[in-house]
């Protein structure tokens, strides 16, 4: 009754191919078929922002697309952001020494929302990184330390960058 | 003493992991052959189930089987659920949950039939195909009109809506009203959603079919409890189901009780002999998983000309769903919550838990605390309001002084016992929240803002929970033949930071840093007993357990190596990993000493230790210990469109010493905002027929990172006398009084109106609403 299709799309810089149903969400297919679990599922309806990932640099929710839909795409996951498999991307370093998460179910998607955040916006206020977060949910932290993390990491990304 | 680790803010253990995206939770689960699970769930609040059909279902191809009451009955020893049925002997029959309706069902939601398949989209396929005739009945939705004696029942076969009714009360309440100068009333209507934590509830079980045993993976917040009653389901005993907790993405309460769907899911594994995995959608997680839900107040407060309190009085209805699911905690809760950190010499509550339609109703974090703490905040907002008194000055009237402590208060516990509030100074921490809030000169800045058309309030309240609670709590501290340090524990990590905080106690009787020692929790095969997280209780008693194991392990390494290297004890140290003579490099590691202690040759052991390098202590609290804290907000309201911005939030809270202030902060700050979700958000709404109306995250409001505002805190530290560590819990203390102080806030500002709060959660469109209302009557 299916029908399936071959996709082909890059995962955190290596090419990844797979062959999936029509219907097949592209969270269902990092974490099931690519074995990638750091994107974690919240609410299914694209609302909570744990699923977050980056599309062609792109914060995008994969609840709310179909892995059919990333063909040809390039995907980073939480698993794709420090090269070292370590946390050492300015943003993972900040969330650690700023306790900004606790549970860390819906950490993935508040990394994957910065980074795209900081990149467009290297030097923001405390209100536009709040704005920035608004669209995801976490229910542990009270966001205070997500925000101070936020603001840690631009400046540390800032002087690596030179500016 | 000075500490090493004890009392510092370190950074986490638990962190990398979860940053690098390689924790695991239960949906990351990976067994040989596991199946997925989707459950057939009422869509009738309540109806009878006249017959089941699940041939289309089957024959759809992927699907290994749907089992309804009959298959599942087979593999079980009851129809019901194992829960806690302290105190409910008289309760009816009907109200104790079970685990698949045989023919009638109670709530719309509620499981009916399990469909296990290859995957999840195939098992959801086959949800759709199964055919079940329901005959509709009528439900009970509103706990007020589920009282009367002709309402609908919520269960066929119940003698009536109301479960039980009950009393607490203390000195002669009634005569303090006829003494009384002055009395207000004021009626309330509270409602607190669901737990909400990011990841639902989930389960993977699998059933050895050669030894007869289960493990279970499963998200829950109570290990043991979930073996208990699994083992008790399946006729085993300890031995035959081990439950093993991943990472654990929240909990709140949402995860503490053994639910129907561990219940299937395990029988369903049991029944096809193949592992089988269910993880909730948030979808299912508003149907199903436990809220706390719709409380109607009424309620009397007496004072004398000055405001100090004579007596409170009043009544509280309680909507319990359709199954009690784990005792009277929420509603007891709220009867004995009232009075918190002010005296009350006076005092009665009378309860009603009423039956309806929906999920069963049991605590969220907090647990009928806020409520009750709303309701007293609230009674002594009236009450300034009646006398026109300053609400500070009004509080700290009836604020029970410092040199009172310990202070003995006339209410009596849950067990009975009397409550003592062993230390604290509640007039210094609101006296520091307020200073810490410029409430002085609030005034001013209330004028400034009101001559830009801009509404300012402030608010205030002050709180008391119990927290860790007994009977106790497990630690085993292990140095294995390696030298390694493992502590086990039965307390529950769902992001707290447990870990963390117990490998720092561990580590500073051990000579090793926090990093050195390995904390496992949420394995029933390696810790036999334990309770698990809730309450606020896990720092308070496995803290103290692991540093009474702790200093036990240490004590006698030191022992062994004085023994070996014939030197007297008190001239050995521990440090890095092995025990030395001080001021020499004469030294036994560790692992030599465990390997001694477990046997090996050539070692001698004194004759008085017992083997291995292991304590195992089980502390037991001799009472329950109250954390406090004031809460002060200021916040403006938009009367156009009912908006409410926090300004400010202020807290001063004292949860005793801290053993790690980072975390205790963090607990703080993601409690409060889950409060200020109870105050301005949060809403599990029903219709008339008890059908829910509110089934996703558009509908149903957490608060953001811009509706929470940046919280100052600052931390008091009166040491408990009850535990060795001087600990308070924390964990549901920044919940308590997050809805009352944003309320008066709210309320505060839009005094000139002369609006009324009585309600929670308040949104802007009823804000506006009360508005005009108040406009209008003026
Ligand atoms: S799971 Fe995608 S937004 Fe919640
Ligand atoms: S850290 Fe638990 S939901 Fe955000």
């Amino acid at each position: 009754m299916t029908d399936r299709r071959r996709i082909a799309l890059t995962v955190n810089g290596l090419q990844r191919d797979g062959e999936v149903e029509g219907r097949l969400l592209l969270a269902d297919f990092l974490r099931h078929h690519l074995g990638l679990t750091g994107t974690h599922l919240g609410c299914e309806h694209g609302v909570c922002g744990a699923c977050t990932v980056l599309v062609d640099g792109q914060a995008t929710r994969s609840c709310l697309m179909l892995a059919v839909q990333a063909n040809g795409r390039s995907i980073t996951t939480v698993e794709g952001l420090a090269p070292d498999g370590e946390a050492s991307h300015p943003l993972q370093a900040a969330f650690h020494e700023r306790h900004g998460l606790q549970c860390g179910f819906c950490t993935p998607g508040f990394l994957m929302t910065l980074v795209e955040f900081l990149e467009e916006n290297p030097e923001p206020d405390e209100a536009a990184v709040r704005e920035a977060l608004s669209g995801n949910l976490c229910r542990c932290t009270g966001y205070q330390g997500i925000v101070d993390a936020a603001l840690q990491a631009s400046a540390s990304l800032r002087e690596t960058s030179g500016q | 003493m000075e500490h090493r680790y004890i009392g510092k803010p370190l950074l986490r253990l638990e962190d990398r992991a979860l940053l690098t995206g390689t924790a695991q939770f239960i949906d990351d689960i990976k067994l040989p052959g596991l199946l997925e699970a989707a459950f057939v769930r009422s869509p009738h609040p309540h109806a009878l189930i006249r017959a089941v059909d699940f041939s289309p279902a089957l024959a759809l191809p992927g699907v290994h089987a749907v089992f309804g009451y009959d298959d599942l009955r087979r593999v079980l020893t009851s129809d019901m659920i194992p829960t806690d049925k302290t105190g409910g002997d008289r309760f009816p029959a009907t109200t104790w949950p079970v685990v698949v309706p045989k023919d009638e069902t109670c709530f719309a939601g509620e499981p009916i039939a399990i469909v296990v398949a290859e995957s999840r989209y195939i098992a959801e396929d086959a949800v759709s195909l199964v055919e079940i005739d329901y005959e509709p009945l009528p439900a009970a939705s509103d706990c007020r009109q589920a009282a009367a004696a002709d309402a609908p029942k919520a269960h066929r076969a119940a003698p009536g809506n109301v479960v039980t009714e009950f009393s607490t009360a203390y000195g002669d309440v009634d005569s303090a009203f006829v003494a009384a100068e002055h009395v207000f009333s004021v009626a309330l209507k509270q409602h607190r959603g669901g737990a909400h934590s990011i990841e639902g509830r989930g389960i993977v079980a699998s059933y050895n079919g050669a030894s007869g045993e289960f493990t279970v993976w499963s998200a829950t917040q109570a290990p043991h409890k979930m073996r208990n009653g699994l083992m008790e389901l399946f006729g085993l005993d300890e031995d035959g189901v081990r439950i093993i907790v991943p990472d654990v993405g929240g909990a709140f309460g949402g995860k503490n009780v053994v639910y129907p769907e561990d219940a299937i899911v395990t029988a369903a594994a049991r029944l096809l002999g193949q592992p089988v995995k269910w993880v909730e959608d948030r979808r299912e997680h508003f149907l199903a998983a436990i809220q706390e839900r719709d409380q109607y107040w009424d309620l009397e407060i007496a004072t004398d000309g000055e405001g100090r309190i004579a007596g409170i009085r009043g009544k509280i209805i309680h909507d319990q769903g359709a199954y009690t699911m784990l005792g009277l905690h929420t509603s007891h809760n709220c009867s004995i919550g009232i009075p918190g950190p002010y005296v009350v010499p006076h005092y009665r509550i009378d309860v009603a838990v009423v039956e309806t339609n929906k999920v069963g109703a049991i605590p969220v974090r907090g647990a009928g605390y806020p409520e009750a703490n709303f309701a007293m905040e609230r009674m002594l907002d009236a009450v300034a309001r009646g006398l026109k008194l300053d609400r500070a000055v009004l509080r700290q009237r009836n604020l029970i002084p410092a040199e009172q402590m310990p202070y003995e208060h006339p209410m009596k516990t849950r067990e009975g016992t009397p409550t003592i509030y062993d230390s604290g100074d509640f007039p210094r921490c609101q006296a520091q929240a307020l200073a810490g809030a410029d409430y002085e000169t609030f005034n001013e800045r209330r004028v400034r803002a009101r001559e830009q058309g801009r509404y300012l309030g402030i608010g205030i309240a002050n709180m008391m929970k119990v927290t860790g609670r007994g009977p106790f709590e497990s630690a085993t501290v292990r140095v294995g033949r390696s030298g390694r340090i493992t502590a086990f524990t039965g307390a529950m990590a769902m992001g707290q930071g447990t870990g963390t905080t117990l490998a720092q106690i561990c580590a500073e009787h051990l000579g090793v840093s926090p990093e050195d020692v390995t904390v496992v929790t949420g394995d029933t095969s390696v810790t036999l007993h334990g309770l698990g997280g809730y309450g606020s209780r896990q720092t308070v008693t496995a803290g103290n357990s692991m540093d009474q194991a702790a200093r036990e392990v240490r004590e006698k390494a030191i022992k062994v190596a004085a023994h070996s290297l014939e030197v007297a004890e008190q001239d050995l140290e521990l440090a890095d990993g092995e025990v030395r003579v001080r001021g020499s490099d004469v030294a036994m590691p560790l692992s030599a000493i465990a390997k001694a202690l477990s046997g090996a040759k050539g070692y001698s052991l004194p004759k008085d230790v017992t083997p291995w390098l292991q304590a195992n202590v089980n502390f037991r609290p001799p009472d329950v210990t109250y954390a406090n804290g004031c809460h002060v907000v200021e916040a403006e309201v938009d009367i156009g469109t009912g908006g409410v911005k926090i300004l400010r939030y202020v807290i001063v809270n004292d949860s005793g010493k801290l053993i790690n202030p980072l975390l205790a902060e963090g607990q703080i700050h993601g409690g409060t905002a889950h409060g200020i979700g109870n105050a301005l958000f949060e809403w599990m709404g029903y219709d008339e027929n008890a059908q829910p109306v509110v089934t996703n995250f558009a509908e149903y409001l957490l608060p953001t990172a811009t509706e929470v505002p940046r919280f100052e805190v600052t931390h008091l530290e009166h040491e408990s006398t009850l535990n060795p560590l001087g600990l308070r819990g924390i964990g549901e203390a920044g919940t308590v009084p997050a809805a009352a102080a944003v309320i008066s806030a709210v309320e505060n500002a839009l005094e000139s109106f002369g609006v009324q709060i009585c309600e929670a959660p308040i949104s802007p469109k009823r804000l506006v609403e009360l508005i005009l209302q108040a406009k209008q009557a003026h």
